[in-house]
């Protein structure tokens, strides 16, 4: 209850900051919005079902992007992790590789797949891979070696220890990994959405701008961060309950 | 008592499982290579209870790996049923000392999870894992996550997912030293009750040799490493036996007088060296 009250007073304050310098008119309001001009730029977005073909069209490709990173890294990620050499090599070169922001594939990615889906999938895909296969490659490491033997012992080998020894027994490991592998991928999405009429809600961004639309730019980065939001504080704050619960490990927080 | 190499009842039949001159040496963090375990020679007969005790440190949890094929000698072999081990096997079941349970498997899904790898159908798995459950009076908690249990249920559910498989060979890594003695007393009962009944074939490793007297036919006694085998007990103690049991706590005496002076070594050989160089591999997670 508490937290409740310290959560309406902070954002109270905010709104109320917000709309008192809205009123104030300091700027003009294509530079900075009201509230209600923003609330506005929602309801007809929605309104015109924009914004809502903008989510599906996103959402639909960061899904795609996120499973293709998510199998490829598992992959990768074992790979590395149960091999000296990949490990030494390959293991290093993900390190460095992560580095570069995942944008900088986009000039790639066009001259790979031309102005299409498949570019920005490309982009998504090299934005979270990375973060997925070292999550797995930590998980498998960290992950208690008993469980394996006592798999093993138990007559698993080959595939069937992956599948019912080794995946699940490093997955409260790899869960965080595959957490922020999420973020990077809606991240890289957005980014690469906004450099190319590809309906999605990065476009839908930047048409905001060309139409010197300040509610409207408002109003959609409020989704992209509600949908962020959702997905990781719900969505994966929930598969984390669930892992701890199951396994008897206690919240994190 | 007397010290013999073979159990008196079956010395014609073949060796349930014959560890051949098995010597195990390895890398330590500083470089050097240890012996951990110097040429045992050991025979278990079909349906004996065997244990082992050594001080800490002498290889004897080691030797379990070896059996189960988890890990391979340096030199010398491992049969069972005159078959040279060469892996994991369901015939040879490991419990270890962490026990190993799956905290994301439910206990009957953990005590059927060795018929599932073996393809066991579904039906007779239900009904196999019913059976063990009972046998270690945990049916009522087949729906229940690992945590959940105390310390001496995993230790049950442990022993039923190893049952389960139905090997001839059971071998059990000082699984009851976490417990508290009444719940001990009452595995040991039950472990030696199951035992009777499924006639396996048990190694028992353990530092307590009370509890060695009190459940094994044959007590094995290592010396500190490299491990050897300094000597056998064997125990023609009526059975049932309690730990309390004047018997069995003479006998115990006898074995442990020989124990330490092992323990006394390898209090001397920490003392040189400051710390112990390395924990024995794979002993431990």
């Amino acid at each position: 209850m508490k937290r409740v009250g310290r959560y309406v007073i902070f954002y109270g304050g905010l709104f109320g900051l917000w709309t008192l310098l809205a009123e104030l008119k300091i700027w003009p309001p294509y530079l900075f919005p009201t509230p209600w001009g923003v609330g506005e730029a929602l309801y007809a977005g929605f309104q015109d079902h924009s914004f809502w073909i903008a989510i599906a069209v996103s959402m639909r490709r960061v899904l795609i992007g996120y499973g293709i990173s998510v199998v490829l890294g598992m992959i990768l990620g074992l790979g590395v992790a149960s091999n000296k050499f990949l490990e030494e090599t390959v293991g290093g070169l993900l390190v460095s590789l992560q580095s570069l922001p995942s944008i900088c594939w986009w000039p790639l990615a066009l001259l790979w797949f031309g102005l299409n889906q498949n570019a920005i999938l490309f982009v998504v895909v090299m934005g979270s891979l990375l973060s997925v296969t070292i999550a797995m490659e930590d998980g498998r490491k960290q992950m208690p070696k008993i469980y394996s033997m006592a798999g093993r012992n138990l007559g698993a080998s080959g595939f069937q220890l992956f599948w019912h020894v080794l995946l699940p027994a490093s997955l409260p490991y790899i869960v965080s990994g595959l957490k922020q592998g999420w973020a990077f991928a809606w991240r890289s999405l957005i980014t690469a959405e906004m450099l190319y009429m590809s309906l999605g809600l990065g476009q839908v961004l930047m048409m905001g701008r060309d139409l010197n639309d300040m509610s409207a730019v408002i109003a959609v980065m409020l989704l992209i961060i509600t949908i962020g939001y959702i997905v990781d504080g719900l969505v994966f704050k929930g598969i984390e309950r669930h892992l701890q619960h199951k396994w008897g490990l206690l919240p994190a927080t | 008592m007397a010290t013999l190499p073979l159990h008196p009842l079956s010395t014609n039949s073949i060796p349930k499982v014959s560890l051949q001159e098995i010597s195990l040496s390895y890398k330590t963090s500083s470089g050097q290579r240890l012996l951990a375990l110097d040429h045992i020679d050991l025979k278990v007969n079909p349906g004996e209870f065997v244990c082992i005790v050594g001080p800490s440190g002498c290889g004897k949890s080691t030797l379990l790996h070896l059996i189960a094929g988890l890990q391979p000698p340096t030199s010398g072999c491992v049969l069972v049923d005159d078959n040279r081990v060469e892996g994991p096997g369901t015939d040879r079941i490991l419990i270890f000392q962490d026990l190993g349970l799956f905290p994301w498997l439910k206990v009957g899904e953990n005590v059927e999870f060795g018929m599932k790898m073996k393809g066991m159908s579904k039906a007779e798995r239900r009904e196999k894992t019913e059976y063990y459950l009972r046998l270690v009076h945990l049916s009522q908690f087949k729906d229940s996550y690992t945590h959940q249990l105390s310390g001496g249920m995993r230790q049950r559910v442990a022993l039923a997912r190893a049952l389960a498989t139905e090997p001839d060979v059971l071998l059990m890594d000082e699984p009851f030293a976490a417990l508290d003695a009444q719940t001990r007393d009452l595995l040991h009962d039950e472990l030696e009750r199951i035992w009777a009944e499924t006639g396996r074939t048990i190694i028992f490793v353990t530092h307590n040799v009370r509890e060695a007297v009190r459940l094994g036919d044959r007590v094995v006694l290592f010396t500190f490493r490299p491990g050897r085998i300094k000597r056998e007990f064997l125990i023609d103690l009526p059975r049932p036996r309690h730990l309390e049991d004047a018997t069995v706590a003479q006998t115990a005496g006898e074995v442990l007088k020989e124990l330490r002076e092992e323990i006394n070594r390898s209090l001397e050989v920490e003392y040189n060296e400051g710390v112990r160089p390395h924990v024995e591999p794979g002993a431990e997670q």
